[in-house]
């Protein structure tokens, strides 16, 4: 049997307690000990044994990225599963979720299992699918979730777009009760398209400066309010995707309170940027939602450190030139973000704005929980899926050297610090860093 | 003396004494177009391509008359796609017409940026004809010349911009032009139509709103009206072009008491009777038609300031050392 240890690390999970040097022993892919670190690397050097030396580095459970775009089928142009798997696995994710706006859309099983057939070719990262809400994204008729959940889709999402009508959301979540324990998670992209319009930048001083149209914050809160009030009113699991806005974490903060079930996340990029980013008028900084102003940039962080926000996720959106060189307003919306959020969540932590707790939670076992995935804790008898991370190891921001076959990112030239030494699925190296 | 820029973006970028400049040179020009020979050597050999991605036929005409007056061949390109719909990117689009060696490029688009992204891969001067809802640099100069023709210092000036502020990049553009020269500005119309942190844009609470119409343009030595552009209006901001006019058309009715060395303002074509009868279009304070001449000396001043090089024959164009 394959025999993998993880020796000499810090071992890091908040979740389930632990932090201190531990060696970590994975057999047939699952964690077979956790015991602590002798700093002997010898009795892991035999026959069958594989070594991952963590001395000096952070051990963390695989971090989990609940928001991806893999772009395949259809758009392999700008991304093929292939690809996004290796981004991924560079990036220091073991588990990845991708949405549903491929070419043809994952509505139907077929669609599902062909992801996830490319998945098993692509050997390495996790990859789990969103299906559809709607059949086609169209937003009018419901798609056949009980066929998606039965394929492998672990959540439903017609993500890059809302759910206009709010009847369909509603049915939507009712219907999503149907599955699994609690009902899969029904994740919305909120924001209300009839006060959006043709919006491309966030409404504020930097959009009348810049000229460009404006999204109020209001087009997101109004939609996540609808959507709490069908939670609430359904009972179902409510998942919403990157909050921008202090009134959406205010609105999901008193729904809590309230008992209603409920859940978000955000992305490294509202954590970080503010519309000002526009300026230069650089498609990179266009995204749906769009960089808010600085207050809601607080707001976002408090509401991660309070527990409002339950996880980090990317966003991740690749795109070419052909979408991304042209005319801001008909720019495409996204970024790439697999190979940057680690680091950038650990700017966070250096920086005294997250505490390193918060942080590996919000990469860990917040989206495993969120998603109702058995993953995200250092735990004895459960898959062996690890990120080690090499704290101290600076780099810049070389879209050239990304793995992703797009390079859009706003962060090009960023000195970070922080990067996955090792990358460990099921007991397997999947990822490891060059010296 | 020359613009130390190879392009023209924006009135944003530029500093008071550039605007001085461009000004000085333009009373200069003016004097080109009123000769029986209406040419000067300056530009021979320059090609000037007029790129619009918007109907235009004030603007392209004039920055047209301005090259050819200046002996610069003048090319115009209208495009009704954006390169979104052609498959094509702005680089690509960039890139095609460097290869044809123009020496400038006009380039109006109806989305806010544009022009930065081309000159970022052209070498040759890019101006700015308008680009979305940020800026119309060469109209807001060609305002500034038919106001210092009639006033002599726009430092301490009262100018009451009125109308759709938000989609207006005459506004955005003579909003910089106007502070930056120690104007204080005061905007008027719906709260629909003010977008948020418009105030910003001039320095040192040089700018105002005011929604009241009658409030705004009391005392005002400048009225500026905008043209109600309906085209553009994708949203409700307004119930009818019947009641805007009510609220903020300008009457002779509503000029009594006004300065008697007021100046009317408006980039056109003028709307009559929606934002202005056509007794005050066509009334005494009204500078619309003088706005128009001086538009082609202000896009000839643009021309020489940018692509003239040192070996030509200053005195050719009129324009000597001093007014520099």
């Amino acid at each position: 049997m394959k025999r993998l240890a993880i020796a000499g690390g810090r071992v890091f999970d908040p979740e389930a307690g632990i932090d201190g040097l531990f060696d970590i022993i994975a057999m047939g892919g699952r964690v077979a000990s956790i015991r602590p670190s002798t700093g002997d690397m010898e009795a892991f050097s035999g026959d069958g044994w594989t070594l991952v030396d963590a001395t000096g580095k952070l051990v963390l459970p695989g971090l989990i990225d609940i928001h991806t775009h893999l772009r395949e089928p259809g758009f392999e142009y700008k991304e093929t599963i292939t690809s996004g798997v290796a981004a991924a696995a560079a990036g220091g994710f073991t588990a990845i979720l991708c949405m549903a706006n491929t070419e043809p859309v994952n509505d139907c099983a077929s669609v599902t299992r062909y992801i996830l057939n490319k998945a098993a070719e692509a050997l390495g990262v996790r990859v789990l699918p969103i299906g559809a809400v709607s059949v086609g994204l169209k937003g009018e008729k419901l798609s056949e979730m009980a066929e998606l959940a039965g394929a492998g889709c672990v959540a439903f999402s017609d993500d890059g777009l809302p759910v206009v009508d709010g009847a369909l959301m509603r049915r939507a979540l009712e219907y999503s009760l149907l599955f699994g324990k609690g009902g899969l998670p029904v994740i919305s992209h909120a924001e209300d398209p009839s006060i959006a319009c043709s919006g491309a930048m966030n409404e504020g001083p930097t959009s009348t400066r810049l000229g460009l149209p404006g999204i109020p914050s209001a087009a997101e809160d109004s939609l996540v309010a609808r959507d709490i009030a069908l939670a609430e009113l359904t009972g179902a699991h409510l998942h919403i995707a990157h909050v921008s806005t202090r009134g959406a974490v205010e609105l999901i903060r008193a729904a809590r309170k309230r008992g209603v079930n409920v859940t978000s996340e955000v992305t490294p990029h509202h954590l970080m940027l503010d519309d000002s980013a526009v300026d230069g008028f650089d498609t990179d900084a266009k995204m749906s939602p769009p960089l808010r102003s600085r207050d809601d940039i607080e707001a976002v962080r408090e509401g991660l450190i309070d527990g409002t926000i339950d996880a980090i996720a990317t966003d991740h959106a690749p795109h070419s030139p052909v979408e991304k060189d042209i005319e801001f307003s008909s720019a495409a919306n996204g970024i790439i973000g697999l190979e940057t959020a680690l680091a950038l969540t650990l700017k966070l932590v250096n920086e005294g704005i997250l505490p390193l707790e918060t942080a590996v939670k919000s990469l860990t076992s917040g989206p495993a929980k969120v998603m109702g995935l058995a993953m995200g804790q250092v735990k004895i008898g459960t898959d062996a899926d690890f990120t080690v991370v090499d704290t101290e190891r600076e780099w810049t921001v070389d879209p050239k050297k990304l793995l992703s076959k797009s390079k859009n990112t706003p962060f090009a030239g960023w000195k970070l610090k922080g990067m996955a030494s090792h990358t460990i699925v099921a007991g397997e190296v999947v990822f490891t860093l060059k010296d | 003396m020359r613009l130390k820029k190879k392009d023209l973006l924006g009135i944003s970028e530029l500093d008071p004494d550039e605007i001085r400049l461009i000004i000085d040179t333009a009373r200069n020009f003016k004097e080109v177009s009123e000769r029986e020979i209406k040419k000067v050597p300056t530009l021979r050999g320059r090609t000037v391509i007029n790129l619009f991605y918007e109907p235009s036929t004030r603007t392209r005409t004039s920055f047209e008359i301005a090259a050819k007056r200046m002996s610069a061949d003048a090319i115009n390109i209208s495009i009704s796609q954006s390169s979104v719909s052609k498959g094509e990117t702005l680089k690509d689009t960039a890139k095609n017409l460097e290869a044809m060696r123009p020496d400038c490029i006009v380039v109006r688009h109806p989305v806010a940026g544009t022009p930065h992204m081309l000159s970022r891969h052209l070498n040759c001067s890019v101006i700015n004809a308008g680009d979305g809802m940020r800026e119309h640099p060469s109209q807001a100069l060609l305002d500034l010349l038919t106001i210092m023709e009639h006033k002599e210092e726009v430092s301490g000036l009262k100018v009451t911009i009125v109308g759709d502020i938000a989609h207006s990049r005459v506004a955005r553009s003579n909003i910089y032009a106007l502070t930056k020269l120690g104007a204080e500005v005061t905007l008027s119309g719906p709260p629909t139509m003010i977008p948020p942190g418009i105030e910003a844009l001039g320095s040192g609470g040089a700018v105002t709103v005011e929604y009241d119409f009658n409030k705004a343009i009391n005392g005002a030595d400048v009225i500026m009206m905008l043209r109600l552009q309906l085209e553009r209006q994708g949203a409700p901001l307004f119930p009818t072009a019947r009641e805007y006019s009510n609220l903020y058309g300008l009457s002779s009715e509503r000029l009594k008491g006004a300065k008697d060395d007021l100046l009317i303002l408006h980039p056109g074509p003028i709307n009559r009777g929606v934002e202005i009868t056509p007794d005050v279009a066509d009334g005494p304070y009204s500078l619309i038609i003088d706005q128009v001449t001086n538009g082609v000396a202000v896009r000839m001043a643009l021309f020489y300031l940018l692509l003239g090089s040192s070996r030509d024959d200053r005195a050719e164009g009129n324009t000597s050392e001093e007014d520099g």
